[in-house]
């Protein structure tokens, strides 16, 4: 697939064919394609989600509190999943919270990319002192356990979805610059640069059109497992406190707010948790199947 | 050696200094005065307020603030807790074998199961049981922790009254505790039914604590002992009439095990991170809690230096994990 892409622009021929032979290999992994589909129906959940749920997630129904779901004893299906301690719909909620996850994803994913390319290309291309401060700044960054780094960053920044999610990127960015790095130090001395740069191109042509293209697999193999670390450290420190503020669906705040009814109503811990566990689970899936197609190494067998 | 270990040793000065820069950064950046938000709500007199500036030394140039900073670290000065009223270290100190001990059994049941896991499911490539184990594996690695120890709680102490829903000990039971550990603890007291107490605490914790660093530690064994089973001199090996036992045993799983060291060692920050959701599930009085805790009683003095040993014991295992790696394995050490 690298050599595939020696030419700065690949012919549309042969990136179709890179296509075709990315999802022949991706096919293979059966869990990955499942994990797919599950996420697939997830984003249309998530954009669908006010023709989808049947009640508002923030309407309280005083009447209705803690009802559990349909098919145990006191339940209807008005409510298919139940209430919370407020009368609020469960089934909503979670409908509503897949869009939270996939924001957070989204957005914590787009920050730590962006930002971790631009550093490692800059530190990987540039070497010397530039590239010492650079990686030492993120050795530092890494030196500190993630949810404890980004729990003060929030504790500094005020609680909140938004400051969660900047802490959370700043957490998960040195991992994409290190790998950008490394991916560009073995590539920067190839014949293909070379020639690139005697041919007359710029340092940013060089970096962003010439090296990035090949050092595109394990970053995108990281941005997956990103992901999916994102939505689980923003439902942390929702349960925490410090992330999404109730009464917002959130799954992570959700839950927050059941944890005392756990001996009592089972529904209210449970499903937001497995909401949780399922859409991690599906992207993590896809991450596997993602690292066992665009890894050259794993492809001999 | 002895170069090696100084060359890692010298590696990691710029990064303890950045984690200082850190510490020390943090209490600037809050928004509002730092001098108010330790008075808090209370609020206090101009004359106070000034002896407190002074006092904490906010009236001088920053460098020189973060220079002194650095010299009292130096000299085990860590600040106090403005709620205690204790040097942080000794609160530090008191609270850290809570953390440990849960650490230590969680990874303990980690690498127990999760090598021996790995090893079978690569040996048995693409049987039921690599299958059904890697399929637990990924559940594992997905799993929200803090809703993992809800379960078992609703489950093993809600349902079926097993065990307790927090704490480290029954109340029931009080005696001196000389290392830290509850479990030598309780057994040194000799009290009857102490240790079983102290132990029944410890299950629900360490499992949900074990549970992330026991799927990744198996998956990460399983890809490097199928890396090794791939390699020439297994085959040769086998090709020269070794039993399997032998083949596995002697030559594949030694040189698997190397990655798995590494991996077990990058646990330590993980086990940290899970520490601080697990302590707060459980009421487990470890540093995990101690530090969540503060953040919400905006308790900065712990905050920071809590961060900071935190984050200085992370960086020791990893250079132990470190030197371990180049003891084992020739190559890193000579390159």
């Amino acid at each position: 697939m690298a050599d595939a892409t020696a030419t700065n622009t690949p012919a549309p021929g042969t990136r179709r064919q890179m296509l075709a032979e990315f999802w022949f290999y991706f096919r293979e992994n059966r869990g990955a394609v499942y994990g797919m589909w599950f996420f697939i129906a997830l984003v249309i959940m998530a954009i669908l989600a006010p023709l989808l749920a049947p009640h508002d997630p923030i309407i309280q129904d005083r009447s209705a509190l803690l009802v559990p779901p349909f098919w145990e004893d006191g339940g209807t299906t008005n409510y298919l999943l139940g209430t919370d301690a407020v009368g609020r719909d469960i089934l909503s909620r979670l409908i509503f919270g897949a869009r939270y996850s996939l924001f957070i994803g989204i957005v914590v994913v787009t920050i730590s990319l962006v930002g971790g390319i631009v550093i490692g290309l800059v530190a990987g291309f540039f070497g010397g002192w530039i590239d010492m401060v650079i990686m030492r700044v993120m050795d530092v960054i890494l030196a500190f356990p993630s949810l404890l780094l980004a729990l003060v960053l929030v504790a500094v920044l005020g609680p909140g979805l938004t400051n969660a999610m900047i802490a959370i990127a700043i957490v998960s960015q040195p991992h994409f610059a290190r790998l950008t790095r490394a991916a560009v130090l073995g590539e920067k001395n190839r014949e293909y640069v070379m020639a690139a740069r005697v041919a007359g191109a710029g340092k940013m042509r060089l970096m962003f059109r010439t090296i990035l293209p090949n050092c595109l697999a394990p970053l995108i193999v990281q941005a997956t497992l990103s992901f999916s670390g994102a939505i689980l450290d923003a439902a942390a420190l929702g349960f925490l406190g410090m992330g999404a503020q109730p009464p917002t669906p959130e799954w992570g705040t959700m839950l927050a707010e059941a944890r005392e009814f756990i001996l009592r109503a089972w529904w209210v811990v449970t499903l937001p948790g497995l909401a949780i566990l399922v859409t991690v689970l599906a992207i993590n899936l896809m991450g596997d199947g993602l690292r066992d197609a665009l890894d050259p190494k794993l492809k001999r067998s | 050696m002895i170069k090696f270990i100084l060359g890692r040793l010298s590696y990691l000065i710029p990064t303890f200094i950045g984690i200082t820069i850190v510490a020390f950064g943090f209490v600037r950046i809050l928004p509002g005065d730092p001098v108010l938000l330790m008075a808090g709500e209370r609020g206090m007199t101009p004359e106070h307020y000034a002896d407190m500036m002074q006092r904490l030394g906010f009236d001088r140039p920053i460098w020189q603030q973060y220079l002194e900073y650095l010299w009292k670290l130096l000299h085990g000065n860590f600040g106090d807790s403005i709620v205690t009223k204790q040097p942080v270290l000794s609160d530090f100190l008191t609270l850290f074998p809570a953390t440990l001990e849960l650490a230590f059994c969680a990874i303990i049941i980690a690498v127990v199961i999760g090598v021996p896991v790995g090893v079978l499911a690569a040996l048995k490539r693409g049987s039921w049981f690599d299958q059904t184990t890697m399929t637990a594996a990924l559940v594992g690695y997905s799993m929200p922790i803090f809703w993992w120890g809800l379960l078992l709680i609703i489950f093993f102490s809600g349902i079926l009254g097993w065990t307790p829903v927090s704490g480290r000990i029954s109340l029931l039971y009080y005696f001196p505790t000389p290392t830290g550990f509850m479990l030598i603890d309780s057994l040194l007291s000799g009290q009857k039914g102490a240790f079983a107490s102290a132990a029944s605490h410890l299950v629900l914790p360490s499992i949900v604590l074990a549970t992330i660093p026991l799927a990744v530690i198996a998956r990460q064994t399983r890809s490097a002992m199928l890396e090794v089973l791939g390699e020439d001199y297994v085959r040769t090996a086998r090709a020269k009439g070794l039993s399997p036992r032998r083949v596995v045993g002697v030559h594949a799983l030694r040189n698997a095990m190397i990655p798995v060291i590494t991996t077990i060692g990058l646990q330590v920050g993980v086990l940290m991170a899970g520490a601080i959701l697990t302590e707060t599930i459980f009421s487990w009085p470890g540093i995990g809690k101690w530090m969540v805790d503060s953040i919400s009683r905006r308790d900065y003095p712990v905050v920071q230096s809590g961060l900071l040993l935190i984050a200085g014991i992370v960086m020791i295992v990893n250079l132990v994990v470190d030197l371990l790696y180049g003891l084992i394995n020739p190559r890193i050490r000579h390159s």
